[in-house]
């Protein structure tokens, strides 16, 4: 059986979140000393070297997206994306809740790498509490000196999904409408009031204290090669134990139902799991030996994501749940594009009419080259991802359709 | 209470910080007074129709009055699994409103919202964002209690 | 120089190109609706949509560079399919009236739908868009049933007229153009230049003091240049049947230097006068409290007369003369000259000094 692996959460429930003395004594910033002791460009080429790559959902080389920005850019930024919105994930907010030094330590990593002084949070407007847990953290951090010159604010979102993206993010930091930019030009290069900005999630940030004192090889060897490190997970729907877990990337998809979720709830059958959050694919019971690493996951159709792993057992409706799925993208589009404005709102009032009972295979029809427009032609990671559970379903649910068309 | 002006006063010198300020004028007065919109506007150096732009693209930022306790009912993937709209129901039932409704009295606002990241304990609703964990309907009487 | 290949024809560009604007120089069209070269770019409508080799991503040609050894196809299936589902998802939304629509033969949206063969939408589901029409505002009519989002009016506003009047409110398929508080216009900051109504793709805005006096078709355009004031502005003024019906901007470097296009309020709106029966044809001379009509001669010895006797009575610093900015160079300069010299005062002033 494979057993967790904890470096995101190698502090939790060890320390006191709230006590910086307990972090500094389980080796806290000792990381950042080692990374401060190093020139930038030793520091990106180590973390390049790791392979650590992006634990938002797209997967990026970390260190290689450090290299884009300007080494001499007078004033730059590092920007942590803590807008954890996709249904099913709250990785983000466990990890800070249980060691919000981590991510500050990171941060300041990162800071150096880059030549930033200045970082900024984001963290999701429906973790107020989480914000003021940081706040404090940052007090005691600055009380103790051992961020240096580099400072750290956080600021709150306002219940906006899109603000997940990395432009959207900064466009709401500037205090704008969360509307995604168009690329390039790249946060890297100009991103938080156009400035060099390095936008990486709560979990990349929280892995570098690591990396750094144990060295690029070390964290090379854990989990698979091609996307070496952990991943959180967080179990929910109808798994038996729905909790959080930090395993090697190796990890299958059955492991992590089966071993850490205890199977499905009451003795039931498996139907589906959808991983990544609410723009992942669904993934049928053949698919479930597949490891959970980012590019495996990609070879199924799924993305790794945010690490929500959404178990449905044998009674659950899929055209129910994807009807539901495809409304959280009309209501969390920002409509900035016209194929993610107008095609979220379509897609849900066709997947409407079909769990009504009230479509025909014209309505499928319809909804799939809708979808298969919008993965294409959309501005950004949302409207992309928006048509997967439907396309996903559609591929290997078929007959739950089929079952609610229209007779005619 | 704090007037809406020496709130959003208080942000101006943090770039960007619009949002910031909507925030604190929210935790005081539950929504955006019209007159926060103007006085953002001039503060952050943005016309009125941007300032109102931002109000409105946030689903937590409300220029419509709302009550004393916000109830968020979570109806994503796996709190709608774990029978959110059974206690969605619920809660309009037991208050006599639909989502997006305040009650008369001014008490309660009713909104539908997405994850909040407490998906462990599904379904969950917050109110005035604290989670209320592995909620059923049964429970709706008593939580409704707790506000007074 | 660059070189990228596009529709298999190998095509030079300068660098920092747009992969619409290599089209544009290679002569090769590209749809665009949220596109306007005067204004930030957007990238928003998809309508540029092209397909570069190699890349899993439709590109929205109007913000993608080119770049050096790129393949690019403007009109591969992918790309038609793709268009054809964004007019309709437009057109789902979008009120079809043109029967009736003062834009009708002059819009992107009915272009793009006869160039694409989109007879109707697939994506007719839910309800119409139905918002209520009426802003009071006398110059020009705002339907937001016919907006397709392309935000350019916004742009137009910020960018353009630097007034800030309107910008888009909600998110999502609520999303609309706005002012504070969705209120009309007159109780913005809205200054009724039109900008908006200039850039405007479709007729969602359209003028109120044209509206039912002719087709852009129908109508012969004629450049001028403004008369309100001494700025210079060039307009169009909309012929048709010789007759005044409307004023539209020529936003060419060439046609408009002054002001490309641009125009305020009284040079785009303000043109009704020019047919109206309250305007004078003849000089009026007033006799005993009431005017009568006169002949040019009569009314010029008259003037001549009465100048002459006050000169006398009073000297020639009893006099003044005030000229304006709506009449030409040369009108202006022939006062001043009548003035200094036939009147024999200094006492010469214009309204643009004010």
């Amino acid at each position: 059986m494979i057993e967790e692996k904890r470096i995101v959460l190698r502090n939790a429930d060890l320390i006191d979140p709230e006590k910086i003395e307990d972090y500094l004594l389980a080796g806290g910033y000792q990381g950042l000393e080692k990374a401060r002791s190093m020139s930038s460009p030793d520091l990106i080429a180590e973390i390049k070297k790791s392979n650590l790559r992006g634990r938002g959902g797209a997967a990026f080389n970390c260190g290689l997206k450090w290299s884009f920005a300007p080494a001499d850019a007078p004033v730059s930024y590092v920007v942590c994306n803590f807008d954890e919105g996709e249904p099913g994930t709250y990785k983000d907010r466990i990890i800070v809740q249980k060691d919000p030094q981590s991510l500050l330590e990171g941060m300041a990593i990162c800071g150096h790498a880059v030549n930033s002084k200045q970082g900024y949070i984001y963290c999701r407007g429906e973790y107020p509490y989480v914000v003021d847990l940081l706040n404090r953290a940052i007090d005691q951090a600055r009380g103790k000196g051992v961020l240096g010159d580099f400072d750290i604010e956080v600021r709150m979102g306002g219940g906006a999904y899109v603000c997940g993206e990395e432009t959207a993010l900064i466009e709401s930091i500037e205090g704008h409408r969360g509307e995604p930019r168009i690329k390039p030009p790249f946060p890297g290069v100009a991103g938080l009031w156009a400035q060099p900005t390095v936008v990486n999630n709560v979990e990349t940030f929280t892995n570098l204290p690591s990396i750094v004192l144990n060295g690029a090889e070390w964290f090379a060897a854990i989990g698979a090669p091609n996307y070496p490190g952990t991943k959180v997970l967080t179990l929910t729907g109808d798994v038996t134990n729905r909790v959080s877990i930090e395993v090697p990337t190796t990890a299958t998809l059955r492991e992590v139902i089966y071993d850490f979720g205890g199977g499905i709830k009451e003795g039931k059958k498996f139907k589906a799991v959808q991983v990544g959050g609410t723009s992942g694919g669904f993934i049928p019971e053949s698919l479930l030996d597949t490891p959970i690493d980012f590019d495996s996951m990609r070879g199924i159709g799924a993305t790794l994501g945010t690490g929500a792993v959404f178990v449905m057992d044998e009674t659950r409706d899929i055209v129910d749940i994807t009807t539901r799925i495809a409304k959280f993208f009309e209501h969390e589009s920002c409509g900035k594009c016209n194929p993610c404005r107008e095609g979220t709102f379509r897609a849900y009032e066709i997947m409407k009419k079909i769990n009504q009972g009230q479509a025909s295979v014209q309505d499928i029809e319809n909804l799939t080259i809708l979808s298969q427009v919008m993965e294409k032609a959309c501005l950004c990671g949302l409207g992309q991802a928006a048509p997967s559970p439907i396309l996903t379903t559609l591929k290997h649910f078929y007959p739950e359709y089929q079952a609610r068309l229209q007779l005619n | 209470m704090s007037t809406i002006k020496d709130i959003i006063l208080s942000y101006r010198d943090k770039p960007g910080g619009i949002i910031e300020a909507y925030h604190a004028v929210q935790k005081e007065y539950n929504y955006l007074p019209e007159e926060t919109i103007a006085t953002a506007a001039s503060t952050f150096g943005v016309s009125e129709a941007q300032a109102y732009g931002v109000a409105t693209f946030y689903s937590y930022l409300s220029v419509e009055q709302r009550g004393k306790y916000i109830i968020r009912m979570c109806e994503s993937a796996p709190c709608h699994v774990a029978g959110a709209e059974a206690l969605i129901k619920a809660f309009e039932a037991a208050l006599g409103i639909m989502a997006g409704e305040t009650t008369a009295d001014g008490k309660f606002t009713l909104e539908l919202t997405e994850c909040v990241g407490q998906c462990q304990a599904t379904p969950v609703i917050t109110i005035n964002n604290v989670p209320y964990l592995n909620m059923s309907p049964e429970q709706v009487p008593a939580v409704l209690a707790l506000c007074k | 120089m660059i070189t990228l290949t596009i529709n298999g024809k190998e095509v030079q560009t300068p660098k920092g190109s747009t992969i619409l604007e290599a089209c544009q120089q290679a002569g090769i069209p590209i749809p665009t609706l949220c596109y306007d070269p005067d204004l930030r770019l957007a990238g928003s409508c998809r309508m540029c949509l092209v397909e570069i080799k190699g890349r899993p991503l439709y590109a929205a040609s109007c913000v993608a560079p080119a770049e050096n050894g790129i393949v690019v196809e403007t009109e591969s299936p992918g790309i038609v399919a793709a268009r054809k589902v964004i007019l309709e998802l437009l057109s789902a939304r979008h009120n079809f009236n043109c029967q009736v629509c003062e834009k009708n033969g002059n819009c992107k949206l009915q272009d793009y739908c006869y160039q694409y063969g989109v007879k109707e939408s697939r994506f007719n589901y839910g309800e119409p868009t139905n918002y209520p029409i009426n802003d009071p505002n006398p110059f020009f009519e705002r339907d937001y049933n016919k907006c397709i989002m392309c935000t350019r009016c916004v742009r137009a506003c910020e960018d353009i007229s630097i007034v800030r009047a309107i910008s888009v409110e909600n998110r999502g398929h609520h999303a609309k153009i706005s002012t504070a508080f969705d209120g009309n216009l007159t109780d913005s900051p809205c200054v009724f230049c039109g900008q908006c109504v200039m850039v405007c793709p479709t007729g969602a805005l359209t003028s109120k003091v044209s509206a039912g006096l002719g087709r852009s078709y129908e109508v012969d355009k004629v450049l001028t240049t403004c008369s309100y004031c001494g700025t210079g502005c060039t307009l169009e003024l909309n012929v048709k049947d010789d007759r005044v019906v409307g004023v539209t901007s020529n936003r060419t470097d060439t046609g408009s230097p002054v002001n490309k296009g641009a125009l305020c309020v009284k040079g785009r709106f303000g043109w009704d006068f020019i047919n109206s029966p309250e305007r004078l044809t003849t000089p009026l001379i007033k006799e005993n409290g009431e005017f009568r009509k006169a002949s040019w001669d009569e009314a010029l010895d008259l003037v001549a007369k009465r100048l002459g006797e006050i000169k006398t009575e009073f000297g020639a610093d009893s006099m003044a003369v005030f000229t304006s900015a709506r009449v030409t160079n040369e009108e202006n300069y022939i006062a001043q000259k009548f003035t200094r010299a036939v009147l024999g005062t200094n006492n010469v002033d214009h309204c643009a000094r004010l």
